[in-house]
């Protein structure tokens, strides 16, 4: 673990070269990351299209891009480590150093700055910050949910309009496994435009954490 | 008031699955276009005039037409990248009603030509992507999508393709680099997609929006479609309204409405007792206009005309509550943010924009800042491989030219704080 504490971001050794492709003959990898990899390899007529959902794979598994999440996918596309670092570091939800158990990305864009997101982003970050093996707080940029603004996404799942009030119960939550804020859900959110539906229909149901 | 084409009854429960959609009508555009010529159906595309709802406004039917004739492997891609900030509106259409755009996707292949396709959907949309895999599943088993579609000998593979969170890849090359499993860099145009793009192939793309209108213009014939909206602004727009309104969020409207109307009598306008300050029309990357701007009709040329432009059909409404330098650094620093690095006006010149408003901010400035600041802007336009630096540059410069009084204030009164203030800022 301590060699990978400070992720990605350290000077390379220029005494090594670079690394090659994996040796499948010596690289491990779990046979159900293996049968995902190559499920997405095959949906592409390039192989290499697969990159993206495969470290998405990987990192669900490992918890993050380590070097040794990279080493396992490179094995099994038939790239290089570096290909793939390179890759990774572009996206802002690969993380290439590791992170908290729970993804709590907060909107801080101009949409939701204008209704308090900043504050709202230090107030999860105070509340979460005892507990950096449990939450992965993030400032992220839009999420394309200025409807509920301010709002955040919490494994995935879009709640808002939040209050500060609110934070406590969110983590809580997020911790128990629960659903995130039940009432506060995009998932169950009607139109805006009143004038969409002829008639009244029901609020929709809820959406399950994605991970976590 | 206005027709509802996308939206009518959107939440009705279960539209996204097959039976409800099919019960509806869904999948009878399908129908309706195999049973023509492909020829035809692209002639009602062209004859509709619709424009591309992405941003950039450019017609679908020309933007088909001009993909290379012949039997070579020809590609569609659904932008579903949606990351304007501002704009939610594919997130609406593809949770609640994803066959509609699925529809879409095969109605236009086959005016294309294109056998394969795919949907780049940003990696944050994750209950969309679930819900969109879900629709893909039931359409792939009733013979929508796959091999000899309802026996008319025309096949399409559709792939849904999760990204991982980067702005740039809703810009259509650097949605292709990272569709080909790379970092998201924009290329160098032309060669334009539709010569080469995915894999070099001759490559479709269109915003969910755009092609979740196609089996609309099927269903009610091109020229019909043709005669809503505005003579150059055809049809109906889905607008995501947010920021300091009393009802943000999405509606749709007949191109042409007033954005009065739409900022005031949808949205609810600013909070009581506020006004107004500005408002961008077309997601954060569109020039700002201010309350004096409110009449101009909400279509691709009146915008245009105004000096902005209608975008991805995001309004943004700031009001006079909030200091317009606050607003020109979210702009700004979200640009620096994003900007993939590959050119030097864009790199750079977002990075010094930032820069010089954080110097305006702690009253380091000089009143010359803002026309270096200005300069800057220009030197940025048209200078680089694909325009996140315009993206920046044109808010950037109107809220220059629109404010400068504001500006050189804030400027002036942080200037003559008390040192230890400026210390601790």
């Amino acid at each position: 673990m301590s060699a990978y504490a400070s992720g990605w971001d350290r000077p390379a050794d220029l005494q090594k070269g670079p690394a090659g492709i994996p040796d499948p003959q010596s690289t491990e990898v779990p046979a159900e990351l293996r049968a995902e990899i190559e499920g997405h390899m095959a949906n592409y007529p390039d192989s290499r299209s697969a990159t993206l959902p495969a470290l998405e794979a990987a990192q669900r598994l490992h918890g993050w891009c380590s070097p040794e999440a990279l080493e396992q996918v490179a094995c099994v596309m038939g790239v290089t480590p570096a290909y793939l670092e390179a890759v990774a570091t572009f996206y802002d939800m690969l993380e290439t150093s590791p992170v908290g158990r729970h993804s709590i990305y907060v909107c801080t864009n101009i949409s939701c700055s204008l209704r308090g997101a900043d504050a709202l982003y230090e107030a999860v970050r105070e509340a979460a910050a005892g507990e950096p093996e449990e939450f992965n707080v993030r400032a992220f940029e839009c999420l394309g949910a200025c409807d509920l603004a301010p709002m955040a996404s919490v494994d995935g799942v879009y709640v808002g309009p939040l209050e500060i009030e609110d934070v406590p119960r969110m983590l809580e939550d997020a911790r128990s496994g629960r659903p995130v804020l039940a009432d506060k859900q995009l998932a169950t959110r009607l139109v805006a435009d009143p004038q969409a539906n002829s008639r009244e229909f029901p609020p929709h149901g809820l959406q399950e954490a994605s991970r976590g | 008031m206005s027709e509802k084409l996308l939206f009518a009854d959107i939440d009705e429960p279960g539209l996204n699955t097959l039976e409800v959609y099919e019960r509806r009508g869904g999948y009878d555009s399908l129908r309706k276009a195999l049973a023509m010529d492909p020829q035809d159906v692209l002639g009602e595309l062209e004859s509709s005039a619709l424009r591309g709802r992405g941003g950039a406004g450019f017609q679908m039917g020309k933007k088909v037409s001009f993909l290379p004739k012949g039997s070579m492997e020809k590609y569609l891609v659904c932008n579903a990248d949606e990351s304007e900030p501002g704009t939610f509106k594919d997130r609406e259409l593809m949770q609640k009603n994803p066959h509609l755009l699925i529809e879409g996707m095969v109605i236009a292949s086959y005016a294309a030509g294109a056998d394969r396709s795919f949907i780049y959907i940003r990696g944050e949309y994750v209950l969309q992507a679930d819900v969109l895999e879900a629709a893909l599943a039931e359409a792939r088993g009733a013979g929508y999508v796959g091999q000899d579609i309802l026996g008319s000998g025309h096949s399409l593979s559709l792939v849904l393709h999760r990204g991982a969170g980067a702005y740039i890849c809703g810009e259509e090359t650097g949605l292709l680099d990272s569709l080909e499993g790379k970092r998201g860099n924009p290329r160098l145009k032309p060669p334009f997609p539709a010569n080469q793009g995915l894999y070099q192939g001759p490559t479709l793309i269109n915003n969910v929006e755009t092609l979740c209108t196609v089996p609309v213009i099927m269903r009610i014939g091109g020229a019909q479609y043709a005669e809503l909206g505005v003579e150059t602004s055809t049809g109906t727009k889905l607008v995501s309204i947010s920021g300091q309104v009393q009802r943000p969020g999405n509606y749709e409207i007949t191109l042409g409405t007033s954005s009065r109307e739409i900022i005031y009598g949808l949205a609810g306008g600013p909070p009581e007792g506020r006004d107004v300050k500005c408002w961008f029309p077309g997601g954060s990357s569109s020039p700002v206009l201010t309350a004096a701007e409110l009449d101009v009709p909400y279509d691709f040329d009146s915008l245009a005309k105004a000096g902005t432009m209608l975008g991805s059909g995001a309004i943004i409404v700031v009001d006079d509550s909030t200091p317009i330098l606050d607003v020109a650094l979210k702009v700004a620093r979200f640009y620096r943010h994003e900007s993939c690095g590959k050119c030097t006006p864009c790199r750079e010149g977002t990075n010094w924009t930032v820069k010089m408003l954080e110097r305006i901010e702690r009253g380091e400035a000089t009143p010359m800042d803002l026309e270096i600041m200005a300069s800057v802007q220009e030197h940025i336009i048209g200078n680089c491989l694909c325009v996140l630096g315009d993206a920046m540059a044109m808010p950037i410069a109107s809220i220059i030219a629109k404010f400068k009084d504001e500006l050189e204030e804030h400027m002036e009164s942080a200037r003559l704080r008390p040192p230890s203030v400026l210390v601790s800022a």
